[in-house]
């Protein structure tokens, strides 16, 4: 398509993480004086050049609603929109773009399955069942569901190394569960859970699985239907791209059996005082005017990434985050959260002593230092290990040794000031 | 960095005045900050409508626990009307310390405990 074909040049397969730096204009500034060392890409990622253009352009060249129109503009809008819907598709490999359905965020994507397909299913008796290590948002709308429908909510236990606790698993995953719902890698312990085994789990007891890849989908290879998942909800701000847009991948039979989640424009086929039918896929699930440019914006990430290559992604994490590991063990009184780096993603949430970790990222921000301090959206976690909060590092394509240096330097900075 | 964290404010952070319970205190009251997990709950002994006797606890980052040590040391003598003319200002000063909009709720925490405490606010059942 050739509204996609962006003015610049796609990123090369192998290049310097120096190279690579060069296409983030926000990297080059400065923090109190000091150079900015962005460490907070678990929140939220920073974003290249081609993705900031990409959005620009579709502002100044093309802009029209999209599906309405029967105007030049609004046929170019549309198809960059869907351009982008077949991007994604093949990002993941989705058998077909229908089973992408474009929302604002992974919390909008779960919050539709719970509501859309949760309160269609489920009834007293029935179980849905989610893990101790889940964020916020693939706890709170279960929650929600249950109470509208009866059903029980239960929760997989984690381990002292914060991995799920596979032994209570069997007692816990029964034909009474009808969602087992889970993060593939956790925002604060980094675990990475078995995906594939855990979906092949819930599919043998009967249940749906929904996989919150907020995490892993902006860092590993994504392959939907190799880990045969039900439903995948992630955003497109931790993967390079802009905020205001996610997405949710489903299982086309599930998401054609399933009532629509918000109601309005787009959605329907046909709109009666009596009543409606609705859209056909992903359609159904997108009322009102859809945020275009981010759509874009987030197929101009993906091509960024596609262009590094998720292989060279994770393995570069993999080096960063065994080097963090390693120098922040250096530090005498830190602790941290998790199993060790062969089995965790790019993050690090630690303790240092008894410093708050709002002492510590303000610190740490002090030297232009950019970590999270608190529970991270992720209450259950922190409960279980005594904690109120943590202080997370967390890295992607952009960062470099040097960083973990200077955050290493800080920590000690930290300790000095608090004479730990 | 030095001054955020002034040597005055890691002082009453490590070694808190007035930290602890009254017997009986006339007035009590607890609050958090669910952003952080800041915790501070006042203790006061009245002599009429005077303090006389101040203690809190709690847990939390260092700016909400010296803001509370110090807090504590300022109110005492003070009467009820005076500790509720108190204004964020006040406590600005004396933490002697800029701080930020991120920060703030952490550096208000203890008057704002002291305040729904002297008002006689009913405690919040958790
Ligand atoms: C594991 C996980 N799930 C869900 C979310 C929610 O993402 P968003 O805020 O983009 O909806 C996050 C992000 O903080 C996350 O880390």
């Amino acid at each position: 398509m050739s509204v996609m074909t962006a003015t610049l040049p796609p990123a090369a397969a192998v290049r310097s993480v120096a190279d690579i730096r060069r296409d983030f204009p926000i990297l080059a500034r400065e923090v109190h004086g000091r150079p900015l060392t962005y460490l907070d890409n678990t929140a939220s990622s920073q974003k290249p050049i081609q993705v900031i253009e990409a959005m620009n352009r579709y502002y100044r060249e093309m802009h029209a609603n999209v599906h309405r129109g029967v105007h030049f503009l609004s046929e170019t809008a549309t198809a960059a929109y869907e351009n982008a819907r077949l991007r994604v598709a093949r990002f993941i490999n989705a058998p077909h773009p229908k089973q992408i359905i474009f929302t604002r965020n992974t919390t909008e994507s779960l919050n539709l399955v719970a509501y859309s397909w949760g309160r269609a299913h489920l009834k007293p008796g029935d179980e849905v069942l989610i893990t101790e290590m889940e964020h916020h948002s693939n706890i709170v709308p279960w929650q929600l569901v249950c109470e509208m429908t009866g059903a029980t909510l239960r929760y997989v236990p984690i381990t002292a190394t914060g991995e799920l606790d596979f032994e209570a698993l069997p007692r816990l995953l029964t034909e009474r569960t009808k969602v087992f719902a889970f993060t593939a890698m956790s925002n604060v312990l980094g675990t990475i859970n078995p995906v594939a085994e855990l979906v092949a789990q819930a599919h043998a007891v009967g249940a749906i699985a929904v996989v919150d890849g907020a995490q892993s989908v902006p860092h590993l290879a994504t392959d939907v239907q190799a880990l045969d998942v039900d439903f995948l909800a992630f955003s497109s701000h931790k993967m390079l791209g802009p905020t205001g847009i996610g997405v949710l991948y489903g299982r086309r039979s599930l998401l054609e059996a399933m009532p629509p989640f918000l109601g309005g424009g787009d959605m329907i086929r046909e709109v009666k005082m009596s009543g409606s039918r609705w859209n056909e896929l992903p359609y159904k699930f997108e009322a009102g005017t859809p945020a275009i440019a981010e759509a874009i914006g987030l197929a101009a990430a993906i091509e960024y990434l596609e262009g590094l290559g998720m292989d060279w992604v994770g393995a570069h994490e993999r080096e960063l985050t065994t080097y963090a590991w390693n120098r922040l063990h250096e530090v005498e009184g830190l602790r941290i959260l998790g199993p060790e780096p062969a089995r965790r993603g790019g993050l690090l949430a630690f303790v240092l002593g008894d410093i708050h970790p709002h002492d510590v990222a303000a610190i740490l921000d002090q030297d232009g230092i950019a970590v999270r301090a608190g529970h991270h959206c992720a209450q259950p976690i922190h409960d279980h290990f005594g904690l109120v909060a943590t202080t997370r590092a967390s890295f992607y394509i952009y960062n470099t040794p040097e960083e973990i240096d200077r955050l290493v330097l800080g920590l000690y900075k930290a300790k000095a000031l608090f004479d730990l | 960095m030095d001054d955020l964290y002034r040597e005055n404010i890691i002082d009453h952070y490590r070694h808190p005045r007035n930290k602890g319970h009254l017997d009986h205190p006339d007035i009590r009251y607890h609050d958090v900050n669910p952003f952080c997990g800041d915790e501070i709950t006042i203790e006061l002994k009245l002599d009429g409508d005077r303090i006389v006797e101040a203690a809190f606890d709690g847990k939390g980052c260092a700016i909400s626990q010296a803001s509370a040590s110090m807090l504590t040391e300022e109110v005492i003598g003070k009467t009820l009307d005076e500790v509720k003319a108190m204004s964020k200002d006040d406590i600005l000063e004396m933490l002697g310390i800029p701080i930020g909009p991120v920060r703030m709720k952490c550096a208000l925490l203890a008057l704002k405990v002291l305040k729904a405490g002297v008002w006689g606010l009913e405690e919040w059942p958790e």
